[in-house]
């Protein structure tokens, strides 16, 4: 509950910033070649932390005289923010039910995209020392294994792959999000955890990815919009463009997405 | 509940006056209203949202009373390992002269400046399956720590004891040390006198610590699910629970706030009822 | 002064200031340490209790060594027989006034129903049966004090010490509780040291005084030698006399450039000359008469004292003299009047400084 309000104090902080800045920049004469300017703010699902950064600052190369500001966090409570009034210009969620949660209150420009998606794989010890191969393994006595709570998308993901390959496991710990999984592998308390692949190989001085049939069932769509409210319309459209763009997918697809 | 203690009887026939009505001062009527209301407004938002008349099958749900017992019995269990190891500390750094002294007062503090997702993670560093301790421990006992019970505990404990150890050496400073002396001559050694006349001068201190130490206790969420984890009616304590609840569902998370907020509310005041008729 | 209970002798270092005090006192004795603020009171009853180490000498109490730096000898103040009565009481807040009288038999030994008897009857005795389960905070400070002197008899202690035992009375309650007090030190068998610089409270309870000033002992001695022939300015208004040392020839003392007193008593050399404020008679102008001793002075303050005002006067030698109200006023004293001071040589006593 703290980290939730922490993180809406600095989403808002970070919004009235950015809301005043994007006005000054509004003014400010001349743009990029597709004619945006000013500042876009994107509400991002943590997972897209790396690949985003990367889009981002290829955007404003392309754009000169625009700036990219991010907001990274869980979907779910980048969503309460959004619907509760933070002027973001995009959102990108890791879960189209929390991007149902923004559709539903009528606070998307269009209708969303599936720009991206994820699959998971067993995070495991760099170079894999316990030899876990596939999800069955997880189920040896002794091995301490973190999954994420069903409440978020990578759990759902994970019962849901769990279910197709009828293992029945019981995880030590149900984490809050994916890098809370990993974190917990990467300081070596469990032995593996479902966490997505882009997340494994971002972490790759420390952990290993374990590839599994069952994830093909579970795969994680990602849906970007441009919001209604945007302070910046215009500068929303044109990055959301720029993701669904071959630029864009060669970052997501670089990082470990899979690209529709 | 304040730090301080009782007047002394010294002095002959202090009687304490009784309060006359002054008019308050607007400089401090303003910000105290304004403080009071900035306290207070965001629980009457969660309270606005509450759908009340959904609340009774909510709560009957297992999970939530689940968590709400685990989270009551984490924070008592926290509350009385500080209490068995943060009084002795607060005693040392009052009334002991040892150098370092100041030091040791400024690393008591920091788990309170500490992030507690970091405090968690340093737990883990210590008392993890590759820890410090953690290891000797395991090998040796065959304790692990992570991902249990007492895991919650032990980090409730690291998050919550300054609060309790401020508060006690507050006490234990403004505690006349001549109380100490008098026990002395009358033949009590140094620990009969602790807990005979140090401890029962202090006791609203000790218990006012004990309160904010329970209380933050009760709220501990970031040092909690780094060290112990997530794991319904292990380690899942409310407020991982309400955390949870809110990646889905806000009406459950506000539900589970309530809750918490209700129950601990009651608890303290209950308590602070008892302290305060005792003459 | 055969066989002393108490043999001390009382050094404390403490940077500037340095406490060296020799004290005995003997089984049943009451003796008090009087002396100004800062002269080293109090800090000689915590070394006594053990509250304050040595630095060097030593305490022995009944033919044990309590503190003896240079034997390393020591005793923790909780085994010494001492009993301590507080200046502040310093009553156990949380517990009851039989609970506070109980503490030191049930440390010392006693099992918690003898230790709650022997307190009741303690009680009984400084006249608070009926009080037992008051707490502190309930009872006036006369109450509090006899409390407080039945916690310290409770565990019959050897040694008895008090700290300004009547300071936090007011006035009337003073004069009861003193009388009290009395009656309990006198039927105490231990020995007994008060500390206190109110010189009526000392004259009133004690057998004999030890005067200290700037940590030393300045004088000694029971309550008539002390009067009678007091050694320092300090002891002298203590006493409430004029005090003056001067160069002695005979019935005559040098006390001031140009002023000689004569006085009753012979003496030579170094000597001191006291004698009352109620000996000291104002003239608007020279005297004639008896009154040989005569010498203009300066008003330079009345104040009330008891029935009397003392006036203070400035000159060759600065007095204290107390005249009546009636007198006052016919005077007309005001600060900055010229007057004449007289006092005849009956009213003088001289001694010799030494010795």
């Amino acid at each position: 509950m703290r980290r939730a309000r922490v993180r809406a104090t600095v989403a808002t902080a970070l919004a009235v910033a950015v809301a005043a800045s994007g006005c000054g920049g509004g003014d400010s004469p001349g743009g990029g070649g597709s004619g945006t300017s000013g500042t876009v703010t994107v509400f991002a699902a943590a997972s897209l932390t790396e690949s985003f950064t990367r889009i981002g600052d290829d955007f404003e190369a392309a754009n000169p005289g625009t700036t990219v500001v991010f907001n990274f966090g869980g979907s779910s409570g980048l969503a309460t923010q959004i619907n509760e009034g933070a002027p973001a210009d995009v959102f990108a969620a890791a879960a189209p039910r929390n991007m149902a949660t923004v559709t539903d209150a009528g606070n998307a420009d269009g209708t969303p995209s599936v720009f991206a998606r994820n699959q998971l794989v067993i995070a495991v010890a760099r170079g894999n020392p316990r030899g876990i191969r596939g999800l069955a393994d997880l189920t040896r006595p002794g091995t301490a294994v973190a999954v994420c709570a069903e409440q978020v998308p990578c759990g759902a993901a994970a019962r849901t792959a769990l279910d197709a390959a009828s293992v029945d496991l019981t995880p030590v710990t149900l984490e809050q999000d994916v890098k809370g999984a990993l974190a917990k592998v990467r300081l070596g308390e469990v032995d593996a955890a479902l966490v997505y692949r882009t997340d494994a190989a971002a972490a790759d001085d420390d952990v290993s990815a374990v590839e599994f049939p069952e994830s093909a069932r579970a795969v994680n769509d990602y849906p970007i919009v441009a919001l209604a409210d945007a302070p910046n319309p215009a500068g929303a459209r044109a990055f959301v463009a720029y993701v669904r763009s071959d630029a864009g997918r060669a970052v997501l697809t670089g990082a470990g997405f899979q690209t529709p | 509940m304040t730090a301080t203690r009782d007047a002394p009887p010294a002095a002959p026939a202090v009687r304490r006056t009784p309060s006359r009505r002054t008019r308050i001062p607007l400089p401090l009527l303003l910000p105290a209203a304004l403080g009071l209301l900035f306290l207070v407004l965001p629980l009457g938002g969660l309270l606005v949202r509450t759908p009340w008349s959904t609340l009774p099958q909510r709560l009957t749900e297992p999970g939530a009373l689940t968590a709400l017992r685990l989270s009551l019995q984490t924070a008592t269990l926290a509350t009385g390992l500080c209490l068995l190891l943060g009084v002795p500390l607060a005693w040392l750094l009052a009334r002991v002269e040892f150098p370092g002294r100041r030091i040791v007062r400024a690393l008591v503090t920091v788990p309170l400046v500490l992030p507690p997702v970091v405090g968690g993670v340093a737990l883990l560093l210590v008392f993890g399956r590759r820890g410090l301790l953690g290891g000797w421990l395991d090998a040796t006992f065959g304790i692990t720590l992570p991902f249990t019970t007492a895991g919650v505990v032990l980090a409730e404990a690291f998050v919550a004891m300054p609060f309790l150890v401020i508060a006690v050496e507050g006490a234990l400073r403004a505690a006349d040390p001549r109380y100490e002396e008098a026990a002395a001559t009358l033949g009590a050694g140094r620990w009969t006198t602790f807990t005979r006349v140090t401890l029962p001068l202090v006791a609203p201190g000790l218990a006012a610590g004990a309160v904010l130490c329970w209380a933050r206790a009760l709220g501990e969420f970031g040092a909690t699910i780094t060290f112990a984890g997530n794991y319904p009616g292990r380690t899942q304590t409310m407020p991982l629970a309400v955390y949870l609840a809110l990646e889905t569902d806000l009406e459950a998370a506000i539900v589970l706030s309530v809750v918490l907020l209700a129950v601990s509310v009651t608890i303290l005041a209950a308590l602070r009822d008892r302290w305060i008729s005792a003459p | 002064m055969t066989a002393a209970l108490l043999d001390a002798r009382l050094v404390v270092d403490r940077g500037a200031f340095r406490l060296d005090v020799p004290l005995r006192v003997a089984a049943g004795e009451v003796v008090a340490l009087l002396g100004p603020n800062g002269a080293g009171k109090t800090t000689a009853l915590r070394a006594l209790a053990g509250l304050q180490p040595l630095t060097d000498g030593h305490v022995t109490l009944a033919g044990t060594d309590l503190d003896r730096p240079a034997r390393g000898s020591w005793v923790p103040t909780e085994r010494r027989p001492v009993g301590v009565v507080f200046q502040d009481y310093l009553l156990f807040p949380h517990l009851t006034a039989l609970e506070n009288v109980a503490f030191g038999p049930r440390r010392r030994g006693a099992d918690r129903r003898a230790a709650r008897d022997t307190a009741r009857e303690w009680l009984r005795r400084v006249g608070l049966a009926g009080h037992e389960h008051r707490r502190p905070r309930q009872l006036s400070g006369g109450q509090a004090q006899r409390v407080a002197l039945a916690r310290a008899l409770a565990v019959a202690p050897s040694l008895l010490l008090l700290d300004e035992p009547l300071a936090a009375l007011d006035a009337r309650t003073r004069l009861e509780t003193r009388a009290e007090l009395h009656r309990h030190l006198a039927a105490h068998a231990g020995a007994t040291l008060l500390v206190t610089h109110d010189p009526l409270d000392a004259l009133a309870l004690a057998d004999r005084l030890v005067i200290v000033e700037g940590g030393r002992v300045v004088q000694e001695g029971d309550a008539e030698s002390v009067t009678a022939r007091p050694r320092t300015d300090y002891v002298a208004r203590l006493v409430g006399l004029n005090l003056y040392r001067g160069r002695a020839d005979g019935d005559r003392v040098r006390v001031a450039d140009g002023l000689h007193l004569t006085v009753a008593d012979r003496v030579t050399g170094e000597a001191y000359v006291a004698f009352r404020p109620a000996a000291v008679v104002v003239h608007p102008a020279r005297p004639d008469g008896s009154a040989r001793n005569a010498w203009p002075a300066t008003v330079s303050g009345v104040q009330r004292h008891g029935d009397y005002l003392r006036v203070r006067l400035d000159g060759p030698i600065a007095v204290a003299a107390d005249v009546t109200p009636a007198a006052a006023a016919q005077l007309h004293l005001t600060p900055g009047q010229e007057v004449w001071a007289a006092v005849k040589a009956a009213e003088t006593h001289a001694y010799p400084a030494t010795g």
